[in-house]
C-alpha cells in the first residue's frame, strides 16, 4: 500500500522524538549563580558540615544562600543572583583563607530525573554567556634567573676546562652573576674567553678590596629573548592544561609584556581549572646529601605531610621539564604511583648521575609558586598586596636500586587523586616560569544581555515568520512542515546537549543555515508533489513520487555540504569549529525530521485513503 | 508565477556572465587595494577597564564613546555590574586610557575610576587565519571530488566557481564598503558557502536529471527547463531564509547586524549563481547529455558511430 509507513518505523521515529525531547529538555531550565569551594590539596577536605558553618556565616553577614551540595571533592553553593554570589564568593574566600580555593560558576538546576539519565544543558560560549576569567602574571626576574642558572653551570664548567681558577660564582641582587677570582691576569684570561663565547653578555671588570671580579650582565635584547621565550612556552604549556580540561573553546592569550589570559567558557568545575591552571607546581630530582657534605652544597626541606626533614644536595640532577610522559597508576601493594618518562636529554642526565649513586637515595622534591594577598592599610586606605611565595617538600626520598634510565616511577604520593593530577601536570609541561594570578572574574557576555536577548527574540520572531508561511503557501502541507521543523530544532538541540557542545555566535548561524536547509527539502519535496500532480498523476502516487525523486537532491545538496562541514571541524580552530558542528548536527538532524518525520505525518494524515485533491 | 512558468533565463547569460565579471573584478581589485576593515576580534587593540560607583547604561556609554570619536567600542560589564570593560581598536597607547576616562566623566555625575589600560592580542589568531584558509580550500577541494564522483567533473567545476564567486562578492562588498569584517561575519560567510552550495547543488541535480531523460533538447534548452523546474522551489527558500535574516537584520540588534547584512548578500548573490554562474560554467564548458549517460551506453553509442 502506498505512503503507509509499517508501525516499527513509526514506533522507531516517535522512539528517536522521545529521546530528543527528554535530552533536550534541560535547556529549559536556567542556571543557577554558584560559588565552588574546593581544597588547595587532596589533604583539604569539604564537606557538608563545613558547607553549613560558612552558609551561616554568611546568614550573619545577610547574605541568604539558596541551597548547599557536596560533588566529589568539592562544594557548591547556590545564590539567587550575580550581585549576592559576587559578594557571598569574596566573604566565603575570606571565611576559608589560603587553603581552599574559592570560585564563581553557574550550577545547572536541571532535575535529577533528568540527570540520572546523562542529560544536561548545552553550554553557551563565553561570547554569549561569559564565563571564567583568569589574568595570570608571568614573573619574569624568575624566568631570567633561571636562565643564568643555567649559565652558572656552564661557565664553571668552561673555566675548569681552561684551568682558570675562581673563587665563587654568585647572583647579584640586581639580577647579574659575579664571578670572583684572586688574581687580576686569570680575571683577564677569563673575561677574554667569556667576551669570545658569549655574545649575549655584558661584562664589567671591577677591582674591589684585594679581589677581583667579572660582573656578567645579559643585554636587553636577550632578556626580551628570554621573555618572549618564558611567555610563548607558559602560553602553550596552559593550552596543553586547558585542553586537558577538556574545555570548549577555550582563550589562552597574550595580554601585554608579562600576562596571560585565560578564558574558559561554559565551565563546569572552575575550582579545578582553578587548580589545573594555577598549579605551577615542578619536580626537582636531587640527590641526597652525604653526611659529610659541606652545608654550603646542602638545603633541608621537610616532607609535605609530616615534619620529618631531610638535607638534599644543592645540584639539581633534573627538573619536570625533562618529562616527556607520566602516568598515574597503582603500583602492586594498591599504592599510587607516577610512571614517568624522560626525554633523552634527561634520561642522560639521570642515568649518569644514578651510576654513581647505587644504594644512595634520590629525593622528589615538589616545588610549588604560591601567592599570598596581604591587606595592608597605608594612608587610611586598605590596600591588598600579592606576595609571592615558593614552598618546596619533599613527597618520595627512596633508595636507587639500580641505574636509573629515562623511564622509573615515583611512589609515595598522598592518594589517586594527587597521582593523577602531578601526572597530568608534568604531561601538560612545566612552566618556564612561574605564574601568579593576578585576578579571577567572571566576564559578561560581550553582546551584552539585551544584545542577546534581542538576537533570541528576532530568531524567534523570523522562525514565526517561516513558519506563517509555510503554513499559508502550502496548507495542510505546511502544518506538517512546521511540526517536522520545530521538532528538528528540539533534536538539534538534544544531540548538542548530548555532545555537551558549546553554543556560541557563529554556531547561532549554523542554527539559522540549518532552519533554512530543513524548510528547503520540505520546499523541494512538496514542489515536487505539486510538479507531478501538474503531470497528471492521482494524489497518493504524486506523494510518493515526490518524496522518491526529491531524495536524491535532498541526500546530494546535504551530503555536499555536510563534506565541506566535516572539513571546516576538522581544519578550523575556535569559532570556525562551533560553527562547523552545529552545521553538520543540524543537516543530519533536518535530513531525519524533513525526509522520515514530514514523510510519516503526511502518511498519517493522508496515506492509505482514497483522495480526490491535495491540500498543497 | 504562470507569467514566469516559462522564462527564457539563458537568454540573459552573457549580459549575466558580463556582470559577474565586472562585480568579481572590483571585488578582487578592492581586496587588494582597499583590503577588508578587520574588527577587533582579528587584530586585537586597546582594552580600557572603568569602574563606576552606580551601575551605568551601557548604550549611553557607547553613544558617548561614539560621540568622542571612539567608533566600534566594544563595551561589556566585566566581573560585576559596576565594572565595565571597555575594547577599542586603537594601537595602545600609554595615554588612552585617561583620554577615554575623561570622554566618559564629562557628562557623569559620579566618580569613575581608570581600572586598567593595556593592550590585548587578537582572539582570533593567526592561528586561524592560515588553518582556516588552508580548511577552505581543502573543503572546497573535497566538495569537487564529491561532486565530479556523484555528477560529473564539470558539475563540480560549476559549483565551485558558483562557491568561489559567492564568497568573494560578500567580501567585496566588505571591502568596498568598509564594514566591519568580525566574527560574527565569519561566521555568517561560512554559512554563505553552506547555502550557496546547497542551492547549486539542487539546480544542478535537476539539470542532470534532465540531461537523462528528456531526449531532443539543446543543453540550453534542458537549462532553461531545468531552472524553470526549479524556481518555485528557489523563490519559497530564499523567501523563507531571507524572512528569517531580515528579522534578525531588523530585531536583532547593533551586534548582530553585520551578521544578517553578510548573510543576506550572501543569499541573495547565492541564489543568483546558482543560475547564472553554476549554469554559465556547464555551458561555457560544452555540457552535453553524453557527460551524464551511464558508461555502457557511451560505448553503444561508439560502437554506432561509422
Amino acid at each position: 500500500m502506498l505512503n503507509k509507513y509499517p508501525l516499527w518505523k513509526n514506533a522507531l521515529i516517535v522512539l528517536i522524538l522521545l529521546i530528543g525531547g527528554l535530552y533536550a529538555a534541560p535547556n529549559l531550565y536556567p542556571d543557577d549563580f554558584a560559588v565552588q569551594v574546593s581544597g588547595t590539596r587532596a589533604s583539604y577536605t569539604v564537606d557538608q558540615q563545613m558547607l553549613d558553618r560558612v552558609t551561616k556565616q554568611l546568614k550573619a553577614e545577610g547574605l541568604v544562600s539558596k541551597a548547599s551540595e557536596i560533588n566529589g571533592a568539592s562544594g557548591l553553593l547556590r545564590f539567587a543572583d550575580g550581585s549576592t554570589q559576587l559578594e557571598a564568593k569574596e566573604a566565603i574566600s575570606r571565611i576559608l583563607g589560603d587553603n581552599y580555593v574559592v570560585a564563581l560558576n553557574l550550577a545547572p538546576t536541571t532535575p535529577e530525573w533528568l540527570t540520572s539519565v546523562g542529560a544536561g544543558p548545552m553550554k553557551l560560549g563565553l561570547d554569549l554567556r561569559g564565563g571564567v576569567h583568569f589574568l595570570l602574571e608571568v614573573d619574569m626576574a624568575q624566568a631570567v634567573a633561571q636562565r643564568l642558572d643555567v649559565y652558572v653551570g656552564e661557565i664553571k664548567a668552561q673555566l675548569r676546562a681552561e684551568k682558570l681558577r675562581y673563587r665563587s660564582v654568585v647572583h647579584r641582587e640586581d639580577g647579574s652573576l659575579e664571578l670572583k677570582f684572586s688574581k687580576a691576569d686569570v680575571r683577564d684570561q677569563a673575561s677574554q674567553l667569556l667576551k669570545q663565547d658569549y655574545t649575549e653578555f655584558l661584562l664589567t671588570d671591577e677591582d674591589a678590596d684585594g679581589a677581583y671580579y667579572v660582573v656578567v650582565s645579559l643585554l636587553e635584547s636577550k632578556v626580551r629573548e628570554i621573555e618572549d621565550y618564558a611567555i610563548k612556552q607558559n602560553l602553550t604549556t596552559l593550552r596543553n592544561r586547558v585542553n586537558e580540561l577538556g574545555v570548549a573553546e577555550p582563550l589562552v592569550q597574550r595580554q601585554g609584556r608579562n600576562r596571560i589570559v585565560v578564558q574558559l567558557p561554559g565551565i563546569q568545575d572552575a575550582a579545578a581549572a582553578k587548580r589545573i591552571i594555577g598549579k605551577t607546581a615542578n619536580l626537582e630530582f636531587r640527590l641526597e646529601a652525604k653526611t659529610d657534605a659541606s652545608s654550603a652544597s646542602t638545603e633541608t626541606y621537610s616532607f609535605r605531610d609530616s615534619p620529618r626533614k631531610a638535607t638534599l644536595e644543592k645540584d639539581i640532577i633534573i627538573t619536570g621539564s625533562s618529562v616527556s610522559n607520566a602516568q598515574s597508576a597503582f603500583d602492586e601493594n594498591g599504592q599510587p604511583q607516577v610512571s614517568i618518562s624522560l626525554d633523552s636529554k634527561g634520561g642522560e642526565l639521570m642515568n649518569r648521575t644514578t651510576r654513581n649513586a647505587v644504594k644512595r637515595r634520590m629525593a622528589v622534591l615538589f616545588v610549588e609558586h604560591k601567592s599570598r594577598t596581604l591587606i595592608k592599610t597605608v594612608d587610611g586606605e586598605q590596600v591588598s598586596e600579592r606576595v609571592p611565595y615558593v614552598e618546596k617538600n619533599i613527597i618520595s626520598l627512596a633508595t636507587i636500586q639500580s641505574i636509573l634510565g629515562s623511564s622509573f616511577r615515583i611512589t609515595g604520593l598522598d592518594g589517586a587523586g594527587e597521582a593523577s593530577e602531578l601526572a597530568l601536570l608534568l604531561r601538560a609541561g612545566a612552566l618556564a616560569a612561574p605564574i601568579y594570578f593576578v585576578e579571577e572574574r567572571t566576564v559578561g557576555p560581550s553582546l551584552g544581555e539585551q544584545n542577546i536577548e534581542l538576537g533570541i527574540t528576532s530568531v524567534q520572531i523570523g522562525f514565526a515568520l517561516v513558519l506563517l508561511f509555510m503554513l499559508v503557501y502550502y496548507r495542510v502541507f505546511g502544518l506538517l512542515a512546521n511540526v517536522a521543523l520545530t521538532l528538528n530544532l528540539v533534536l538539534l538541540l538534544a544531540v548538542m546537549s548530548i555532545m555537551s557542545a558549546t553554543l556560541t555566535l557563529p554556531g547561532i548561524a549554523g542554527i539559522v543555515l540549518t532552519v533554512g536547509m530543513a524548510v528547503d527539502a520540505n520546499v523541494l519535496i512538496f514542489s515536487r508533489i505539486k510538479e507531478e500532480l501538474a503531470n497528471g498523476l492521482p494524489p497518493q502516487s504524486a506523494i510518493n513520487a515526490g518524496f522518491e525523486r526529491a531524495f536524491t537532491t535532498i541526500f546530494d545538496a546535504n551530503i555536499t555540504t555536510l563534506l565541506a562541514a566535516v572539513i571546516l571541524f576538522a581544519m578550523g580552530t575556535g569559532p570556525v569549529k562551533g560553527f562547523a558542528i552545529t552545521l553538520s548536527v543540524g543537516i543530519v538532524t533536518s535530513m531525519f525530521t524533513a525526509i522520515m518525520v514530514t514523510r510519516a505525518l503526511v502518511n498519517l494524515t493522508y496515506g492509505g485513503r482514497t483522495l480526490n485533491k491535495l491540500s498543497i | 508565477m504562470a507569467s514566469v512558468k516559462n522564462f527564457n533565463f539563458m537568454a540573459l547569460r552573457k549580459i549575466a556572465a558580463g556582470l559577474s565579471v565586472v562585480i568579481l573584478l572590483i571585488s578582487v581589485a578592492s581586496l587588494a587595494i582597499n583590503g577588508l576593515k578587520f574588527g577587533l576580534d582579528f587584530t586585537g587593540g586597546s582594552l580600557v577597564e572603568v569602574g563606576y560607583e552606580q551601575s551605568p547604561d551601557l548604550n549611553q556609554i557607547r553613544g558617548r564613546l561614539q560621540d568622542a570619536g571612539y567608533e566600534d567600542a566594544v563595551v561589556q560589564t566585566f566581573g560585576s555590574p559596576v565594572d565595565i570593560l571597555i575594547r577599542l581598536g586603537q594601537s595602545h597607547d600609554p595615554k588612552l586610557g585617561d583620554e577615554v576616562l575623561s570622554a566618559l566623566q564629562a557628562e557623569e555625575d559620579q566618580n569613575l575610576t581608570l581600572r586598567r589600560n593595556e593592550y590585548v592580542g587578537a582572539q582570533v589568531g593567526e592561528e586561524l587565519r592560515e588553518q582556516g584558509g588552508l580548511g577552505l580550500l581543502l573543503a572546497l577541494f573535497m566538495v569537487m571530488v564529491y561532486v565530479a564522483f556523484r555528477f560529473q567533473l564539470k558539475f563540480s567545476v560549476g559549483a565551485v566557481t558558483a562557491l568561489a564567486h559567492d564568497v568573494l562578492i560578500v567580501l567585496g562588498i566588505f571591502s568596498v564598503f568598509q564594514l566591519d569584517f568580525d566574527l560574527t561575519v565569519l561566521a555568517a560567510l561560512l554559512a554563505v558557502i553552506g547555502y550557496s552550495l546547497n542551492d547549486t547543488i539542487v539546480v544542478s541535480d535537476r539539470i542532470r536529471e534532465n540531461f537523462r531523460k528528456i531526449r531532443k533538447a539543446t543543453s540550453v534548452e534542458v537549462m532553461n527547463i531545468s531552472l524553470n523546474q526549479t524556481l518555485g522551489r528557489t523563490i519559497v527558500t530564499s523567501l523563507t531564509t531571507l524572512l528569517v535574516l531580515s528579522a534578525l537584520a531588523i530585531f536583532g540588534g547593533e551586534l548582530i547586524h553585520g551578521f544578517a547584512i553578510a548573510l543576506l548578500i550572501g543569499v541573495l548573490v547565492g541564489t543568483y549563481s546558482s543560475i547564472y554562474v553554476a549554469a554559465n560554467v556547464l555551458l561555457a564548458m560544452g555540457v552535453c547529455k553524453e557527460d551524464l549517460m551511464p558508461p555502457e551506453k557511451e560505448d553503444d553509442e561508439e560502437d554506432d558511430r561509422p
